[in-house]
């Protein structure tokens, strides 16, 4: 089975230390979220592990040194969707989706039947067949989140990367984005790695919750051991209650006395 | 159901090489002496040793074939350089502003120009081009090197930067060494508003295998355009080589673009116009942008040319004149009558 180590990951930007020390290992059908206030360097973690931000520190998928892959390599392994994709104005559905095949071929090649293939294979699984000839840029916030990730996809990664795939969606469309990554992991055999910003959806759907704050690893584990009042109130300065769905934790935020919600 | 890739038609193909030799010959057969098309492709197909071609063409065959014909296949293969190495630019650096001599391709051919030009020396016409060359090719080269230094992962933004920077430093040069050699400011004021007025085959000779050579790399490279639209982090995660594939594209469009200058002088607007043009007319697919460009860069400067030495025969009008005064108002135009894609 594939699985994702990294240890002792660090990235640190002009001298300025953005994330330190982070080590987890993740196999595929597994879902980590990485979760903070904000600029505690979720994105730039997700980033590093894309490898488009300097890093040190070991990254291995199984016994390859991930280190030693050219872009190539490395995107057929992980695919990476940012938290505001550039979708560019006048391309197609289909061909930014296709965009996904760029890693398994040669600089100078044409995509082959397979590629289409495999490219109109995740558009139906996407259900975005009615989308297919639209300008992406004219997409709606989920049919945007919906095309990114089927971009993902098509690249056939068994790592997939996606940076606040729901921030920017109403509850509906979180819920459909959400749904579609938990069935995707699943029945694909794909790791997930995700940044959220909403706690109670974060405890929802991955299966291990990861807390950054400063860039350090302040605590890891199930939802339930992450998501606590003491940790809440420690790295987001924010008073919240902790009730129980069914063994998740729902976070709820509390109004302080004073009406300040700063402590 | 599979969706065909955006790809040139067989039909496209066709329609564009009918157009493009259309155009050619017209152009050909225009001038302050007349002559028919009969005539052009008759005396075209006798010096390529088309068997049985009658040869009793007279004075025509010096007009056409010494005259006009190399100089419209010359305004042919520029505007196909200047039009695709634009497109390119505009690909690579998301930039729908970027032109070929974005990077100081004419600054640096300027200063090498003028150099060449002030040098007094007897044989200062035959220097212009390659000095003109080597100055494109140094300002460009000095440009990458400057704006490679810049901060990570901003290197499109940094390398833009340094190529205003590099090309005010040269044209500043440039302005100086002409304030200093009053005498030669017409010439080189000629050269700078660009000219196809050549020397038969031989300019066409020089620049052909550059031009070539860049071209055909641009279409080749034409699919991995379509990748940088994502931007530069996205088509890293894609796969994508960004910098080593940007570098290859920049010196194949640089190579060209230096070889067309060298010969022609700073011809403006093409690589700006003749892309935007077609981006309005065929979308933003560089798989599509780039053939087009070939050959719409080619027709159009081949008709500015035609107005270039017709509009007010006997005099000439220096063709970055015509392409800016009849580029303009025609982009203008389909802008407004197609609103739509016109981002890069």
């Amino acid at each position: 089975m594939t699985t994702l180590n990294i240890t002792g990951l660090a990235v640190s930007i002009n001298g300025r230390t953005l994330v330190s020390d982070v080590s987890f290992s993740l196999s595929v059908g597994q879902w980590l979220c990485i979760i903070g206030p904000n600029g505690a360097g979720k994105s730039t973690l997700l980033k590093a592990v894309a490898g488009i931000c300097k890093s040190t520190g070991e990254m291995s998928i199984d016994d390859n040194d991930l280190r030693q892959f050219n872009e190539r390599e490395r995107a057929c392994w992980i695919a990476y969707v940012p938290q505001e994709p550039i979708l560019p104005t006048g391309m197609r559905v289909f061909d930014y989706v296709l965009l996904g095949r760029t890693a398994h071929l040669n600089l100078l090649a044409s995509e082959s039947t397979k590629d289409i293939e495999i490219t109109d294979m995740v558009i139906a699984e996407l259900a975005l067949d009615e989308f297919r000839d639209r300008d992406v840029a004219t997409l709606s916030g989920g049919e945007r989140q919906r095309v990114t990730i089927a971009r993902a996809l098509a690249q056939a990664s068994p790592i997939i990367l996606l940076d606040e795939p729901t921030t920017a969606l109403d509850v509906g469309y979180q819920q459909e984005v959400l749904e579609l990554i938990d069935r995707l992991r699943h029945e694909q055999k794909i790791a997930v790695i995700t940044t959220m910003h909403d706690l109670t959806v974060s405890g929802l759907y991955p299966d291990r919750l990861m807390m950054l704050a400063h860039g350090e690893v302040v605590s890891q584990g199930s939802a339930s051991d992450v998501l606590t009042v003491d940790n809440i109130s420690a790295h987001y300065g924010a008073q919240v209650q902790i009730m129980d769905n069914d063994g998740r934790p729902i976070v709820v935020p509390m109004r302080t006395k004073s009406g300040t919600s700063l402590n | 159901m599979a969706t065909p890739v955006k790809r040139v038609s067989a039909t496209t193909i066709v329609v564009c090489s009918v157009a493009a030799m259309c155009t050619i010959v017209l152009a050909v057969c225009v001038g302050a002496v007349p002559v028919p098309a009969s005539d052009v492709l008759q005396s075209i197909g006798w010096h390529l040793n088309v068997p049985f071609m009658p040869r009793n063409l007279g004075t025509n065959d010096i007009i056409i074939w010494q005259l006009r014909l190399p100089r419209v296949i010359l305004a042919f293969v520029v505007g196909s350089m200047l039009a695709s190495a634009g497109a390119t630019y505009q690909g690579t650096f998301r930039n729908p502003l970027a032109d070929p001599y974005l990077l100081g391709v004419s600054a640096g051919a300027g200063l090498g120009a003028t150099f060449a030009i002030v040098s007094g020396a007897a044989v200062s016409h035959a220097l212009i081009p390659v000095a003109s060359f080597l100055g494109a090719m140094g300002a460009v080269a000095l440009t990458y090197t400057l704006g490679r230094s810049g901060v990570s992962g901003r290197m499109s933004a940094s390398l833009v930067l340094a190529g205003v920077a590099v090309a005010n430093l040269l044209t500043a040069i440039q302005t100086l060494v002409q304030q200093q050699h009053n005498d030669k400011i017409r010439e080189v004021y000629s050269w700078v508003l660009g000219t196809l007025n050549t020397s038969g085959w031989n300019d066409l000779r020089m620049v052909a295998p550059y031009i070539a050579l860049s071209t055909f790399m641009l279409y080749r490279y034409r699919r991995v355009l379509d990748v940088f639209s994502v931007g530069d982090e996205e088509a890293t995660t894609l796969g994508l080589p960004v910098e080593r594939v940007r570098a290859i594209v920049i010196i194949a469009a640089t190579l060209g673009t230096a070889a067309a200058v060298s010969v022609t002088g700073l011809i403006g607007f093409v690589g700006i116009i003749v892309p935007h043009a077609l981006r309005l007319l065929v979308g933003n697919s560089y798989r599509v942008l780039i053939p087009l460009s070939i050959v719409g860069g080619g027709i159009f400067l081949v008709c500015a040319d035609l107005i270039a030495r017709t509009a007010l025969a006997p005099t000439e009008i220096p063709i970055g004149i015509v392409t800016a005064l009849i580029g303009a108002p025609f982009f203008l135009y389909i802008l407004g009558s197609r609103r739509t894609g016109a981002s890069v």
